[in-house]
């Protein structure tokens, strides 16, 4: 069975104008998960029932004239950390099986309004900690594009379902990467926002300061219009940026048509030529840049010395505000409890039970990091590394409009490749972390393959506030690269 | 070390500083929409962010914000920012198991208290009044409503995330009664600036105090004690009391004194060492991701500022007392209650004779209040009640004992005074020829009174007025009646 339209602007078009019905579009992205998912595992639920309701509502407003919106019957997945009332929302954890949430995300609840069917909750690594869907408490996510490979994460499930064709668009959240990379990994587009520029409401809290929910999609249009429908002000998040939203979309279209040239894009060094990178990876993007150089863009190379650091202030912060953000998970009202003698023995069971191996690491290493005597050589260090990374990238910003980098130093990696080494794994992030710690938005889009098919990443970075401009300069690229082969399931 | 030597022969004096957590008098909690309100059934004012729900996010409340600096200008603070940062440490009555408080930075730094101590006034300084969240409610189900035979435990979340202000004082406090002027001046000025509603027992003012004693003459400090549970200004007087002399009893015997916290028992009349953690608690304070710095505007602390009529009770008794000649033990008994003074000024700039209009105020009026549970603001009164009186006695209307009678009579009813004279006959006889035909009558009945007075015993006068009073049930005027008697013999 095959799609009649695969992006999610040629649906809304089609199911706005009353061509496509959405409960139509609907099956046929249901059918694809029935005869796939199986070996793909992108879901931790279909919400089968849930989205046709959805989708009639949809074709009920379109037949009474109504306008249901910028996203009206695009089949939308939805990473399991972010809050849907009336479904279970679990994290990717075992603390939190069988947690109804009573309210739903901001994010998410925009994206209904725009129009958009939520078909199922996407696998993700236990709390969004990991870069390769590996620390998922409930089932294995497959890359698409190669069965025995990891699809990245922490957003490993929404990446997989875009790729895989089970979801026209999908949401994750990036607090180090985790939609930027396995985007790269399984040959989407993944695009995390400015710092508060979507809200956070809703979505369970890995590392506060850096999580950012973003949209994985086929294309960078239908990127931006997920991002369009569900970001600006919202009063529930004080982190939210107050104001009115640029429209993003006029960027896309500007790109698509007046192209690249003329903009200043740089190499960040730092990025770019760092040990560990993949040869083929580095191939394939300096033929990307060579690309956008040939079609007028002005390269210039920048040099961000602090970025040495971002890593491991990166595995400061986060897990020091992950080791707070977590402790709520005690079995006294919700999720899994473990019978205890007492209060205090019954919290230590039911976390020793619920959580996963690399969640306690982390809230081990983050409560390290914020206790007394250590604070300030750890958690105070890191956020000084964090001030001069934002430095840095500011005055980079005024050499360039935007920089470059690959996404990932390498292609997706096999299934428990470096499931034993948490370092190694750590260092999938090194590119996309900058962006979480300067609170900039960045994009990952597909530039190209290696040889046997796996995708590799282009990572854009934009400065504060200019997704516009981000937008802009990835449809630029997107043009000139070309679509990725399709997906053979 | 300790800096206090076991001799029998010195005299000790008790440090005291006291740390006072008022609820604040807002509509919402600190950090979410819920209602803040005392005695609601069990967890009905509650929602997913006071909850801790996964992904719920705080918003902080501007009203606290206001009445956090209304009490800081009262005081004469420094008033700063408003930042948060998040304590953590696991407790099942705190939803999250951090609490959001205030670290390095209070909204309120410094500030003074002026306390009445001996007939004059006597300062205490602050060392701040953060804002921070309040805690839910344990029940502990059980024979002894305690937690070490309890079976179960139920929480009611009503509590959880209302505002407190935390008022630090210095250990400038010497004396149990000290201590009780401290709490009585800060209540004052906390329920007239609509603060909080500071009622104790309900727990909306609570106060727990570091005790210490040192030998008189001594710089150090002594080991300093942590004293709980006083849920009275009475049982805070009796714990301290106890306390005192229970450090002083150990010092004198060549005992140590151990840091701790010990909880004060109404029933025996101890306090009791809590079995406390060998370790000291690391309760791990950082900035509070989710929340951002709030500088306040400088106009709207200076509009707040003006409002704050800048004068403590203590210092207004003792004004009031050198004004018009009070007595002060009296004029703190009216300032001390809301609106009273207030009223009594507002009735001397009318006309109201001054120390008539005092002791109106502190014996029939707080008689009145005390029995009918009531406050000044709650009295159906109309304007010069006090002047009415007032010129009701100049006019010989009403003798001081009626006035008292009409006084008590117009609280009840809310009448005016003149209707009550009119209603009740109360008015005195001032009629000359009626009461000289009375004053006749007494005489004539009394020849061996008369005998006496002719014979030089002056003493026996107040008989004959007596018995002119008695005639007239109360009615006559004294004044006249004297005169009339002494014109007479
Ligand atoms: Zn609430």
């Amino acid at each position: 069975m095959t799609a009649v339209i695969t992006t999610a602007a040629g649906i809304a078009r089609g199911v706005r104008s009353g061509e496509y019905p959405a409960a139509r579009v609907l099956e046929e992205y249901l059918a694809r998960i029935a005869a796939h998912e199986d070996r793909i595992g992108a879901f931790l639920l279909v919400a089968q029932e849930r989205a046709r309701a959805a989708a009639e509502a949809i074709d009920a407003r379109v037949a009474a004239g109504e306008d249901p919106g910028l996203l009206a019957g695009v089949p939308l997945a939805v990473k399991d950390a972010l809050c849907l009332a009336g479904l279970p929302t679990t994290a990717g954890s075992k603390i939190l099986q069988g947690w109804h949430p009573p309210y739903t995300a901001t994010a998410v609840a925009r994206l209904e309004e725009a129009g958009a069917v939520v078909v199922g909750k996407t696998n993700l690594d236990e709390f969004a900690m990991g870069s390769s869907n590996e620390n998922s408490a409930y089932k294995v996510c497959r890359n698409p594009r190669g069965l025995d490979r990891v699809p990245g994460g922490s957003s490993g499930g929404s990446a997989a379902a875009v790729a895989a064709g089970f979801a026209s668009v999908a949401i994750g959240s990036d607090t180090g990467g985790s939609i930027r990379q396995p985007a790269s990994l399984c040959g989407v587009v993944g695009m995390k926002p400015t710092y508060g520029r979507v809200s956070r409401y809703g979505l369970i809290a890995f590392a506060s300061s850096l999580d950012q929910i973003g949209p994985l999609a086929g294309t960078v249009e239908d990127a931006a219009l997920v991002y369009q429908s569900m970001a600006g002000a919202d009063p529930m998040d004080a982190t939210s940026i107050p104001g009115d939203l640029p429209d993003v979309l006029s960027g896309v279209k500007e790109g698509r048509e007046a192209g690249i040239a003329g903009m200043r894009v740089a190499l960040v060094t730092e990025l770019c030529e760092m040990e560990g990178t993949d040869p083929t990876v580095a191939r394939v993007f300096e033929e990307t840049v060579k690309k956008l150089e040939k079609s007028g863009a002005v390269l210039v190379e920048v040099s961000v010395p602090s970025l040495v650091h971002a890593l491991s202030a990166y595995y400061l912060i986060a897990p020091a505000e992950c080791s707070s953000n977590l402790a709520r998970f005690d079995g006294v009202r919700f999720g899994l409890r473990e019978a205890g003698d007492d209060v205090e023995a019954m919290n230590r069971a039911t976390r020793e039970a619920g959580f996963g191996p690399e969640v306690k690491r982390r809230i081990m290493l983050g409560t390290y990091a914020l206790s007394s005597g250590y604070i300030d050589a750890y958690y105070g260090k890191a956020q000084r590394i964090r001030t001069l990374v934002i430095r840095d990238l500011e005055a980079a910003f005024t050499q360039a409009d935007v920089l470059l980098s690959p996404t990932s130093p390498t292609v997706a990696f096999p299934l428990g490749a470096r499931t034993d080494d948490p370092m190694s794994m750590y260092i999938s992030d090194i590119c996309t972390i900058p962006a979480n710690l300067a609170g900039i938005p960045a994009l990952s889009l597909p530039c190209g393959t290696d040889d046997a098919g796996l995708p590799v990443g282009l990572q854009v970075m934009a400065p504060v506030l200019s997704e516009s401009l981000l937008f802009r300069v990835a449809c630029a690229a997107e043009t000139l690269i070309g679509a990725l082969p399709p997906v053979l399931l | 070390m300790s800096a206090v030597a076991s001799d029998p022969c010195v005299d000790y004096e008790a440090v005291i500083g006291l740390e006072v957590h008022a609820e604040l008098k807002t509509k919402t909690k600190m950090f979410c929409g819920c209602r803040n309100e005392f005695g609601a059934k069990p967890n009905t004012n509650v929602c997913p962010v006071c909850l801790g729900l996964p992904g719920a996010l705080p918003v902080t409340n501007r009203k606290a914000i206001e009445l956090a600096v209304r009490f800081g200008a009262a005081v004469d603070a420094k008033i700063g920012r408003a930042v948060f940062h998040r304590k953590n440490y696991f407790y099942p009555d705190m939803p999250k198991d951090f609490q959001i408080t205030q670290y390095d930075e209070p909204i309120n730094a410094g500030g003074k208290v002026e306390i009445l101590d001996a007939g004059a006034l006597h300062t205490i300084h602050l060392t701040r009044a953060h804002l921070e969240e309040d805690t839910g409610k344990s029940q502990h189900q059980g024979v002894s409503g305690r937690i070490h035979d309890a079976t179960s435990t139920l929480i009611d979340y009503n509590r959880a995330g209302v505002p407190l202000l935390e008022i630090v004082s210095e250990p400038d406090i010497r004396t149990p009664d000290q201590a009780k002027q401290y709490v009585n001046e800060l209540r004052a000025v906390l329920g007239f600036l609509d603060i909080s509603d500071v009622k104790m027992e309900e727990g909306s003012m609570r106060v727990d105090a570091n005790v210490s004693v040192r030998p008189v003459g001594a710089e150090a400090f002594g080991v300093k004690v942590e004293v709980k549970n006083m849920n009275s200004v009475r049982s805070l007087v009796r714990a301290l009391t106890y306390e005192i002399e229970r450090q002083t009893v150990v010092y004198r015997e060549g005992g140590r004194i151990v840091q701790e916290t010990r909880h004060w028992e109404e029933e025996d009349g101890r306090t009791h060492s809590m079995r406390s953690k060998e370790e000291a608690a690391d309760y791990r304070y950082f900035p509070e991701p989710d929340l951002v710095p709030i500088t306040l505007d400088q106009a709207w602390i200076e509009a707040i500022s003006a409002e704050v009529p800048g004068v403590f009770p203590s210092r207004r008794a003792v004004q009031l007392a050198e004004q018009y000649g009070f007595d002060l033990d009296r004029v703190a008994s009216v300032v001390y209650t809301p609106g009273l003074c207030d009223w009594v000024e507002a009735e001397i700039a009318i006309g109201a004779d001054p120390l008539r209009s005092l002791n109106w105020a502190s014996q029939e009026v707080m008689a009145h209040l005390n029995e009918t549970g009531g406050e000044v603001a709650g009295l159906a009164l109309s304007k010069g009640v006090f002047a009415d009186l007032s010129s009701l006695i100049d006019d010989g209307t009403l003798s001081k004992k009626l006035a008292r009678e009409v006084l008590t009579e117009v609280l009840v009813s809310g009448k005016s005074p003149r209707t009550v004279v009119s209603e009740k006959g109360l008015a005195q006889i001032s009629d000359e020829s009626e009461l000289e035909r009375i004053v006749a009558e007494v005489i004539g009945a009394n020849p061996e009174t008369i005998e006496k007075i002719r014979a030089g015993n002056k003493k026996v006068v107040g008989f004959l007025v007596g018995q002119v009073m008695k005639a007239t049930k109360g009615a006559a005027n004294p004044e006249a009646v004297h005169r009339l008697i002494d014109s007479r013999l």
